[in-house]
């Protein structure tokens, strides 16, 4: 049983269909990553799964996306609950122009009310560890976070996300803006985390889908054409689309 | 014959000749009023209440009503204006209603303030029966101030980048919190600068007091928001064209007070803005 499984889902931006009739299972646990050139609608899938879609004016959806077994597209869904629960990396580290500490605690201030310092900074701790970054900054908490280098700004803003306890790491292509080796140590990183996080990452860079992710879906022009093992996926596609993309004739 | 390089030299000094004739008349005005406002100014002028028919003593009740009647306006306008700037950046969408009420407050922007010294006077003054008093002055002040405030607020608030607002839908927050701990803090000093340069016009305006609030000569303290005060920029007209052989440094020393503090507003609002284009990073 999948974590987040579609059913028929079908997105429109207004006339234009982004997302065609997508059936996928996405585990508990585990990296899946989606692939696909610019505009196949991979973004677009991602932000289905926390309803960030909803922001754009006229996006209409069909179809099911299940979340622990709940539907999360009914119109009673409440989104401050889906989106604690499922939280998402953006393509550019995008850290508030607060302190670090501020950065990390801003999921407290607005959730649970918690003013106690001793507990705020055990969380702060906490979530600086878990992304490796708590040596590098314990002395710099008080710094304006927008002074850190693009890849502690992106570990921060994991951090930030996981001081809010998610189940579902939405990851849109976070290692865009990182230099090799900041992306090498970020996708260390995304391992570490897949034993307590499902993560769900959308990348343009196959390299990176081939050495982090458990399970692939390719997409193209809304579609999804082809999802399975990771491994499976890049050695035997079955898809004459997929074989052509992974191979680079096209993307 | 054709020559590009004196056809461009001619171009430019038109050019630069247009822009110093745009400092020239600021510096003139200035300069003038320092040179003859200065030597007025002294303790007594500031904070003694005049006589002898406003030819001798201070100006202290007027100073006192300007800032009576800027903070009133403040008062009123800032709440309403930032919260109409934070529903039409935040909340509204882009339909007819909005339109119009863009449309309003652009042409609320472009009324002559002697009409809203009509408006104040017909609205507050006779049909609320606050009288010709303090508050018929802010209030009407407020209203002109208004277009100003929602204006710069509205800029200050859509210049937050989106992102901003996406990260923290994204963590959970609702749509008011996002507003309230991400959007707001970061606007603030866009906020603030308009907030000043409104304060300023308000403090300068003749028109929308003369018929709502301004004193003709009244040489005391107002005692609740229901008296009269006298204000600077009617007293200036008051000296200048109503009252005969008042001395011209008396008039001079008035308009040099008035032009220091709405020009204090303004360098004020520039420092903030300036202070703020250096710490922001994104």
């Amino acid at each position: 049983m999948g974590k987040i499984t579609t059913k028929n889902l079908n997105l429109w931006y207004g006339a234009f269909q982004a997302i065609k009739n997508i059936n996928s299972t996405f585990a508990e646990k585990n990296i899946t990553a989606i692939i696909g050139p610019s505009g196949c609608g991979k973004s677009t899938l991602l932000r289905v799964f926390n309803r960030m879609n909803d922001l754009i004016d006229g996006v209409r959806m069909t179809g099911e996306v299940l979340f622990d077994k709940e539907n999360i597209l009914e119109e009673a869904a409440d989104l401050v609950v889906l989106r604690k629960k499922i939280g998402m990396v953006f393509q550019r580290p995008n850290p508030f122009p607060l302190s670090v500490y501020e950065n990390i605690v801003f999921g407290q201030r607005i959730h649970a009310d918690i003013n106690k310092r001793s507990v705020l900074d055990e969380i702060v701790e906490n979530s600086l560890k878990s992304v490796l970054l708590w040596d590098e900054l314990k002395d710099k908490l008080k710094q304006s976070a927008l002074r850190l280098s693009l890849e502690q700004k992106q570990r921060l803003c994991i951090a930030r996300l996981i001081a809010v306890k998610p189940d579902v790491l939405l990851m849109d292509e976070p290692c865009s803006t990182l230099d090799p080796q900041a992306t090498a140590r970020v996708e260390e990183l995304m391992r570490e985390l897949k034993n307590n996080y499902t993560i769900i990452i959308v990348t343009h860079n196959m390299q990176q889908a081939a050495r982090v992710s458990d399970d692939t879906g390719f997409m193209l022009l809304g579609e999804l054409i082809e999802f399975g093992k990771t491994e499976r996926l890049f050695t035997t596609p079955q898809d004459k689309r997929t074989e052509d993309y992974i191979t680079g004739r096209y993307g | 014959m054709r020559n590009p390089q004196r056809t461009e030299k001619i171009a430019f000094f038109f050019l630069l000749l247009s822009t110093l004739l745009i400092v020239v008349p600021v510096g003139l005005v200035v300069v003038i009023i320092i040179q003859k406002g200065l030597p007025a100014i002294n303790w007594q002028f500031l904070s003694d209440m005049p006589r002898q028919g406003m030819r001798a003593g201070g100006i202290f009740p007027a100073i006192i009503g300007t800032l009576y009647l800027v903070s009133g306006a403040i008062v009123f306008a800032l709440p309403i204006g930032l919260l109409a700037a934070i529903y039409l950046s935040e909340y509204a969408r882009d339909n007819l209603l909005t339109r119009i009420i863009k449309l309003a407050i652009i042409n609320l922007a472009g009324v002559p303030s002697v009409v809203y010294g009509l408006f104040g006077l017909a609205l507050f003054v006779v049909f609320f029966k606050f009288g010709v008093s303090i508050l018929s002055g802010s209030l009407t002040l407020g209203i002109m101030i208004l277009p100003i405030i929602i204006t710069s607020s509205r800029e200050a608030l859509e210049s937050v980048p989106q992102t901003f607002r996406e990260v923290s839908l994204s963590l959970g927050a609702s749509k008011w919190q996002t507003i309230r701990y991400i959007v707001l803090p970061n606007a603030i000093p866009g906020i603030l600068t308009g907030t000043i340069l409104g304060l300023g016009r308000a403090a300068g305006e003749t028109a929308p007091i003369l018929f709502t609030v301004a004193a003709f000569y009244l040489p005391r303290l107002p005692g609740s928001i229901f008296d009269q005060v006298m204000a600077l920029p009617y007293h200036l007209y008051v000296i200048s064209t109503q009252v005969p052989n008042v001395d011209e440094k008396t008039r001079y020393g008035t308009a040099f007070v008035l032009l220091a503090l709405v020009l204090t507003m303004n360098l004020a609002a520039i420092v903030i803005r300036y202070r703020f284009r250096k710490k922001k990073k994104w």
